[in-house]
């Protein structure tokens, strides 16, 4: 392998391969990345913190292995990969965004960063997110936005704007996303890259900073279904520490993906949302959407469409749900054992130092939020406000169940818009709510659901997401339709999407 | 299903950010107060649709009686545990005075 | 002490219960006795150096996740068995959202509408009365941490310049008990609070749930106790004490209560419905601080936790493992010890039942044990305005002094010495009769020198006893005793006497 510029655009497969072929070495694919990221990420700001020396030290660590003639850990042993600054990772700063956190230094390892370098998998970095994960756009971290590499004045999406736009800048061919409510599905649907957010409780949440437990998911990203797959199956799996991980076999999603690679659709269900579609969608997008229901028709799928009545529900038992259970998550950033503490003096009270300390270390749109779950948990309200959005997650799981019946899988517009402006909607909180109309229903019932490219909107020239959602646990059949779409659309067009972004401009 | 809730009031918001300690500037409680009854009306319609015979789902898949076993498991090194806090005293965590008692 | 004094006046008790009946709610808090805490892996024994027993998990860093106790849950479920509660067939655990630095996540994982065990009862015995106190829930939750409190008035929150956290404490299992409200005890009130503590703590060792040690805060009461004026149906405005730690300052807590409230009442003014804390060293409650009402607590179930839906056949095993519960046990021992139900009531109203079985456990027959706990230490104890339990002398201790006393090492005055000794922090009986030099006098060559002595002394004496009136030893034993200190044992005095002068008194 001769340039960097070579490595940083190979797949996570074909990297970990080349690197047990001895083409390439884990170093030289991590220096690439490094070099990359040097090169660009002054424009895309992806990345929060670079660990430039602890990866090029586990790189070596792991060719020494090698050379030392110990089998490869992971089919994905050497690549590198960008982690979402909401997962602790010992020894290395973590954020999740926001200035309360600045500066602190977990002692501990989250489940998955486990698993990642067990699985001997480079840790590039920590990549930029909304503020505790709260946001479709990036904008609301406190360091600042991520840009979309695409076009650098509109946002990634969020809240993974960092590793979504990381991978769709080159800058790793892996990352880790997380979803409450579409923050891996809707950044990848605007960069034009693949993200999966699997069945609530199939990946662990240990050391994932809480957001909304109930909805919290931790996902793989990649620019390729199979990178995602091979991401998937390091990752999922049953993890004592966490109470909600599902006590089974972890799917077989890589084979799920290499069966999609090599047949078609014939047999299979796939289920059109009537509700998530129409108003509130922009036109390139449903045409793009419209444009992969006639190749998945092509693909010999039989499509139907499928009634959710009560989806219209969902963005408003979601805005219940996420923040009443975020207001008691975020409690514990309280200015006494880590993190920010502002106005210590021995004149003021704790009370004070935490009201302070909050008031300012916490951004506004986490602040909203905090009030206004406070708000719907408040004795009398309780019924009405908190009660009421969980029986609609019961109205949603039941439309999932009926819709299952006639399909295998089902497809909808993964983000309602392309990338907007960065700045656009930062002072309509409803407005950017809206981002996550289509990937919130998935979010409640708990289900499996992907994002992955289904070309570029003719309207604006930007990617457009196409969303798969299975039943619960029914990640292998979401995979393999996915593998089947992407094999067409790079036959068509002699690439994926993100092959097609525009070339950045090296800072030299 | 009870109807919906009053209007949220300033009042309202100012006695949320102290329960939820946090320090609102006055042009925040106002900023808050508007976006806040808009996002609350708007919210407000999962109370149409949940009748009382619907049971609530809190987890996507359910599980009952997930145990762990009573053995001890290192936690944290004294150092490493005390390493993030803004001030240390005597193997403590030190904090600024705390009035009131529970 | 700094803190703004409350101005009113106490009313005589028996006056106060003449025109108010007292109402009580009892809330025991019991640390339980497990290996790790509620929600991690971090060990719960007390006393390490601080912020020792900590992880992610207990101090609430960024990302962790709690995990159930599988013995907790199963310690909960017998103390709901043993209180003849119900047992659910599924609850959950919530979230108590507060902020209070002592508690790391700034919520507290309880159980809030659905508790573990509901509806039971305990009969307490009460001046020779049951009294059947009903039980409205047990529930589990967790501990706190620990803060200390430096600067301003010593050992006091409020007036410090700040505070010191240890966490060690927080996250270890407690189940909650709460009584149905306690009507119709009148004047008997504080004793009825101070009994069913004491049965339940007796209950809760039994199970061997808890170390239920009052002293280190194991076991903790907050007392709820409202007026109503005498005869009337309708309920007052309650307190709720806290800082309650031991048997008799449940009592205490209860009785003042009742005068504080009483004289309010009667000059026309109102409760303020607050939570108050016990002053051991006065015996007095104070106001406590607090902005936050329970309506403010934002209670949620806790989403990353499970429900618990008990088996019932795990329910039924765990049944079969309950010990033999303290009243049965206490017929059995009534039984064994022969003892009157008189003589058994007055050893249980004196909290001397286990002290007693634990006395003759290591040694000592019934009677000598009955007798030092009820008589001497029962004394000691009441001067000292302390429970038997809190004398510095354990059942063990009793036991050789009483083994030392059937061996003739130590006659009865002795044996009050030594046991005075210990109660003095002077060490182990044996310590205490060898620094002292208590033993009795049974060396026969000492002893023979000193009738000899005696005996030369009073050569009238001597030859009356000679002559035949035995009843004169009584004399020279009298001056053995007096010139040994009363170390001899005055049984082989008398036999030496008469070997010495040739005599056989039968």
């Amino acid at each position: 392998m001769s340039s960097s510029t070579d490595l940083t655009r190979m797949t996570a497969a074909g990297l970990a391969t080349a690197i047990a072929a001895g083409d390439t070495t884990a170093v030289e694919v991590t220096k690439a990345h490094l070099d990359r990221i040097a090169a660009v990420d002054g424009d895309v700001h992806a990345f929060l913190h670079v660990s430039a020396d602890r990866a090029l030290a586990q790189a070596a660590s792991i060719d020494k292995s090698r050379a030392d003639g110990n089998p490869a850990r992971s089919p994905l042993s050497g690549v590198p990969l960008a982690l979402k600054d909401i997962l602790v990772q010992e020894g290395v700063p973590t954020t999740a965004g926001s200035k309360i956190l600045e500066g602190w230094l977990p002692p501990y390892d989250a489940t998955v960063t486990k698993r990642l370098l067990d699985a001997e998998i480079v840790i590039l970095g920590k990549t930029n997110l909304d503020e505790f994960a709260m946001g479709s756009s990036t904008e609301n971290s406190a360091y600042g936005p991520t840009r979309n590499p695409w076009d650098l004045s509109k946002i990634p999406g969020g809240s993974g704007g960092g590793s979504a736009a990381a991978l769709a800048a080159f800058e790793a061919p892996l990352a880790i996303g997380t979803d409450t409510g579409g923050s891996i599905r809707q950044p990848a649907s605007v960069t034009g890259t693949v993200g999966a957010k699997p069945t609530y409780g199939g990946v662990s949440r240990y050391g994932v900073i809480a957001l909304a437990s109930s909805l919290d998911q931790v996902g793989p990203c990649a620019r390729t279904v199979m990178d995602t797959a091979l991401l998937h199956e390091v990752i999922a799996g049953h993890d004592p520490r966490e109470s909600t991980s599902i006590p089974q076999p972890v799917p077989q999603v890589v084979a799920a993906v290499k069966r999609g690679q090599s047949e078609d659709l014939s047999g299979i269900r796939i289920g059109v949302v009537k509700q998530l579609g129409g108003k509130g969608y922009q036109s390139g997008v449903l045409e793009s959407f419209d444009s992969a229901v006639a190749s998945l028709t092509a693909l010999g799928a039989e499509i139907v469409e499928v009634d959710c009545p009560h989806f219209e529900y969902a963005l408003a038992a979601y805005y219940l749900i996420l923040p009443s259970e975020c207001s008691s998550n975020l409690a514990r950033f309280d200015a006494m054992r880590y993190g920010l503490r502002v106005g210590d003096s021995s004149a003021a009270s704790a009370e004070e130092v935490m009201m302070l300390t909050r008031g300012q270390g916490l951004g506004a749109e986490v602040k909203r939020r905090i009030i206004l779950g406070a708000y719907a948990l408040s004795a009398g309200y309780y019924d009405a406000y908190y009660g009421s959005a969980q029986k609609v997650r019961t109205l949603i799981r039941q439309d999932f169940e009926k819709a299952y019946s006639t399909a295998d899988v089902l497809i909808s517009p993964a983000s309602p818009v392309t990338a907007f402006a960065i700045g656009e909607k930062v002072d309509d909180p409803m407005a950017m709510y809206l981002n996550d109309l289509a990937t919130i229903p998935g979010s409640l019932a708990g289900i499996p659901a992907m994002s992955l490219p289904s070309g570029l909107a003719s309207d604006t020239g930007l990617p457009v997401g196409l969303q798969i959602m299975g039943p619960t646990l029914g990640e292998e059949a979401m995979y393999r339709v996915a593998a089947t779409f992407e094999a067409d659309y790079v036959s068509r067009h002699g690439g994926i999407v993100a092959d097609f972004a525009p070339e950045l401009e090296l800072v030299k | 299903m009870s109807s919906t809730p009053p209007a949220l009031t300033r009042e309202d918001v100012a006695h949320l950010a102290y329960l939820t300690r946090l320090q609102l500037t006055d042009t925040e409680l106002d900023t808050y107060v508007g976006q806040l009854s808009v996002i609350l009306d708007s919210v407000a319609t999962v109370s149409r649709v949940a009748g009382p015979d619907i049971a609530p789902t809190t987890h996507a898949v359910p599980l009952t009686n997930v145990f762990r076993e009573d053995v001890i498991v290192p936690g944290l090194e004294h150092n490493a545990a005390m390493a993030g806090a803004p001030a240390v005293q005597d193997g403590r965590f030190r904090v600024p005075q705390i009035l009131g008692e529970e | 002490m700094s803190h703004v004094m409350e101005m009113f006046d106490l009313m005589d008790y028996d006056k106060a219960i003449e025109m108010f009946d007292p109402v009580m709610g009892l809330e025991v808090h019991v640390e339980l006795g497990t290996a790790t805490k509620m929600f991690c892996g971090c060990p719960t024994v007390f006393g390490g150096e601080p912020n020792t027993h900590v992880c992610p998990v207990c101090l609430a860093l960024p990302g962790a996740m709690p995990a159930v106790n599988r013995l907790a849950v199963e310690y909960a479920i017998k103390i709901g068995l043993a209180l003849n509660c119900k047992i659910a067939p599924w609850c959950r655990f919530a979230r108590k959202n507060y902020f209070y630095p002592d508690m790391p996540k700034n919520f507290q994982t309880s159980q809030y509408d659905e508790p573990i065990a509901f509806d039971g009862y305990l009969d307490v015995d009460v001046d020779g009365e049951t009294v059947r106190v009903e039980i409205e829930r047990a529930h589990m939750e967790e501990d706190t941490g620990k803060s200390l409190h430096v600067g301003g008035a010593t050992g006091r929150i409020h007036g410090a310049d700040y505070s010191l956290l240890d966490y060690n404490r927080a996250g270890v299992p407690l189940v909650e008990i709460v009584t149905k409200p306690i009507f119709g005890t009148k004047a008997s009130a504080p004793a009825v609070a101070r009994a069913y503590v004491a049965a339940l703590r007796d209950l809760l060792r039994a199970l061997g749930v808890s170390d239920v040690r009052m002293d280190q805060g194991s076991l903790r009461c907050d007392v709820n106790l409202s007026l109503t004026p005498a005869g009337s149906p309708v309920l007052g405005t309650r307190t709720e004490t806290k800082n309650v730690n031991s048997l008799r300052s449940v009592e205490r807590a209860a009785r003042y209560e009742v005068s504080r409230q009483g004289a309010i009442l009667a000059a026309g003014g109102t409760i303020k419905q607050e939570t108050r804390h016990f002053e051991e060293a006065s015996g007095t409650t104070r106001p406590g601080r607090s902005k936050e009402t329970a309506e403010d607590y934002r209670y949620f179930p806790e989403p990353d936790l499970v429900p618990i839906a008990p088996d019932p056949a795990w329910v039924e095993e765990l049944r079969a493992t309950l010990p033999e519960l303290p009243w049965v046990r206490r017929d059995r021992l009534q039984a064994d010890w022969g003892l009157t139900d008189l003589e058994m009531r007055d050893l249980v109203a004196a909290e001397a039942v286990e002290l007693v079985a634990a006395t003759v456990a290591a040694g000592a027959s019934p009677a000598e044990a009955r007798s030092w706990w009820s008589a001497y230490l029962g004394q000691k104890a009441n001067v000292a305005g302390v429970s038997l339990e809190e004398l510095p002398i354990t059942p063990t201790q009793v036991a050789q002094v009483a083994a030392l006393v059937s061996s003739g090492d130590l006659n009865a005055k002795l044996a009050r010495q030594v046991i005075d000794g210990v109660l003095a922090g002077e060490g182990e009986p044996a310590d205490v009769v060898k620094s002292h030099g208590l033993a009795v006098v049974s060396d026969d060559s000492a002893l023979q020198k000193a009738v000899d002595d005696a005996l030369a002394a009073q050569p009238d004496v001597a030859e009356r006893i000679r002559s035949g009136k035995v009843q004169a030893v009584g004399a020279v034993v009298g001056a053995v005793m007096k010139a040994t200190k009363g170390q001899a044992d005055a049984g082989r005095v008398r036999e030496l006497v008469f070997q010495t002068l040739g005599v056989d008194p039968a």
